[in-house]
């Protein structure tokens, strides 16, 4: 199966981490997401499980779970992307299960998802002050 | 009922406050045509608490996520440490976290078909099934201290062990529920009014689970076949022989089944863990020291369904990032499918047939679909739900499977 996620993927990976046989760790360009996710989701038949934020001191990372339930095993697909304005295109027009985690990577990381059918908060007030994400590293409440 | 413009008073609120309702249903006349589904208002920022905690500590922390399912998140919160880390745990721990998830997953079902009994009118269900919970409950109180919130994991291990001398209380307990069990199963599973209130009610797809990525028994119930247990093998549901069920319509009759028929295999689960380790002593704890930099992912099987937390280390003693994702953050977002075109008395049994993890009946409402005005409380909805079962009882002319079931009950003693 890995072989074939390999082939697959093709060129579009920037690095591949296999930490052991069940967690793989893909790079892919952040352009590349839609055609990536295609490929997890429509071609392999992975599950979404969800996707993880995160900021980093050089960059707001953005990593979606992917499990073969078939093989035991999770590839995590990372994308990167700048810090000053990250955005990133939508898969949820893919895989509807995705609709509310970018929602929620949104509000909470400032990460802008182009297309987004619905982007609003999920799980912040809707009069949450602009601009104040809570889980990036430099998020402080005082104004 | 006619279309609606009337506004119903509800509880201690004044009607016109905007009220913040959790699942708010737009109706036609009777039928459901939207629905809007508002989360946040339990937000209490845990992943952000998590990168101030220890991962000892953060583990205690997201056991607080929930009530009902408060093992499962610890369970995958140190998979994922100790993915992160490569620890290897002691196999003595790993039979019992099999066990402590297991007898979880008994309750949790056990509440779920009392809470569903409550909805669609059945209390004396409700009743008799909660009271063969406190069993459970019991033994988690023996063997962890607690009825809830159990406090037996660590990143390496576990943090008390199983003693020897408790475990007939467990046997008494498996042997106590076992014949309960089948009477509610036969009960529910056959009675012709329970057939006609919950078939072809709410009912998801094999695709639309797919597509939102639906997890747990409400995935099972559509005919789609993952159980982290066996698709990820972890702890010891590799070692004991059990199997998954699943089911083939989707309808919240089909979420029923599955979950009873889990209920008989989690027994037998529990029972092969404590016969392992009532004969295997051992360590229970890999005592780790350092997590060393890198990153981890750590799933299981919550009663709800996957339970997935990911955690990134920099080699200090604290997350740098705790992503945590619950079975029912994936689940409830299906009741776009599951809800809409449905009758508004079968509102609340679709929404709880994903068993969500809260108490949403207070966080219903239906409004008119033409103007938003609130039509319905949650209260309301719950009284149609009984409603249309008394409805189905009179139509059929039986009694449904209350006054059986409870005479079988007490015949057991």
């Amino acid at each position: 199966m890995l072989s074939e996620l390999k082939t697959r993927l093709g060129g579009t990976v920037i690095a591949w981490r296999e930490k052991s046989q069940k967690r793989h760790y893909v790079e892919v360009s952040p352009v590349d997401i839609v055609a990536v996710t295609g490929i997890m989701f429509k071609d392999m038949g992975a599950r979404f499980q969800i996707a993880t934020g995160a900021d980093t001191r050089d960059a707001i990372e953005v990593l979606y779970h992917w499990a073969f339930d078939t093989y035991g095993c999770v590839v995590t697909i990372v994308v990167r992307l700048d810090r000053a304005n990250p955005e990133l295109d939508s898969i949820s027009g893919l895989c509807k299960g995705a609709e509310w985690i970018e929602r929620e990577m949104w509000e909470l990381l400032g990460i802008k998802f182009r297309n987004h059918p619905d982007m609003r908060h999920l799980l912040l007030s809707d009069d949450w002050p602009e601009g104040k994400f809570p889980l990036r590293k430099d998020y402080s409440r005082a104004n | 009922m006619s279309k609606k413009t009337t506004i119903v008073p509800i509880g201690p609120y004044h009607p016109l406050q905007e009220e913040p309702e959790f699942f708010k249903l737009h109706v036609e006349g009777e039928r459901v045509v939207h629905i809007d589904i508002e989360l946040g208002y339990n937000h209490r920022g845990i992943e952000k608490i998590s990168e101030a905690k220890t991962f000892e500590q953060a583990v205690l922390l997201v056991e607080r996520i929930c009530g009902i399912c408060s093992t499962s998140h610890p369970f995958a919160c140190v998979q994922a440490v100790e993915d992160a880390g490569d620890v290897e745990v002691p196999v003595r721990a790993l039979y019992i976290r099999s066990l402590i998830g297991e007898l979880e997953r008994i309750h949790s079902h056990l509440l779920w078909l009392g809470l569903a009994g409550h909805f669609i009118g059945f209390n004396t269900v409700w009743m008799w099934v909660w009271r063969y919970r406190e069993s459970v409950l019991d033994v988690f109180e023996l063997i962890s201290g607690n009825r809830n919130h159990y406090a037996m994991f660590k990143p390496g291990g576990v943090r008390r062990d199983i003693r020897n001398e408790d475990i007939p209380a467990i046997r008494r307990m498996l042997k106590g529920l076992d014949g309960p069990i089948k009477l509610f199963r036969d009960a529910i599973v056959q009675d012709p009014v329970i057939h006609a209130r919950l078939k072809g009610v709410g009912t998801l797809t094999r695709q639309q689970i797919i597509d939102y990525a639906a997890v747990g028994p409400t995935a099972r119930a559509s005919g789609v076949d993952i159980d982290v247990r066996r698709d990820h093998p972890h702890a010891a549901y590799d070692k004991v022989e059990w199997k998954v069920i699943t089911a083939q319509n989707g309808d919240v009759f089909d979420k029923a089944v599955v979950r009873i028929g889990e209920l008989f295999e989690s027994m037998k689960i529990v029972e092969q863990c404590i016969d392992w380790l009532e004969k295997s002593p051992g360590s229970i704890d890999a005592n780790p020291g350092q997590i060393k930099a890198g990153e981890g992912i750590g799933h299981y099987e919550a009663p709800r369904g996957e339970v997935i937390h990911y955690i990134r280390s920099d080699g200090g003693n604290r997350a740098v990032r705790h992503k945590i994702r619950a079975p029912s953050y994936v689940n409830i977002a299906t009741n776009r499918e599951s809800v809409i075109g449905q009758s508004v008395s079968d509102a609340t049994i679709i929404l709880a047939a994903v068993d969500p993890c809260y108490c949403c009946t207070e966080r219903m409402a239906a409004v008119d679909a033409a103007n938003g005005r609130r039509v319905l409380s949650g209260d309301d909805l719950i009284r149609l739900s009984r409603e249309k079962t008394e409805e189905i009882r009179r139509e059929l002319g039986l009694p449904g499977p209350e006054l059986a079931l409870e005479k079988a009950l007490r015949r057991l003693g």
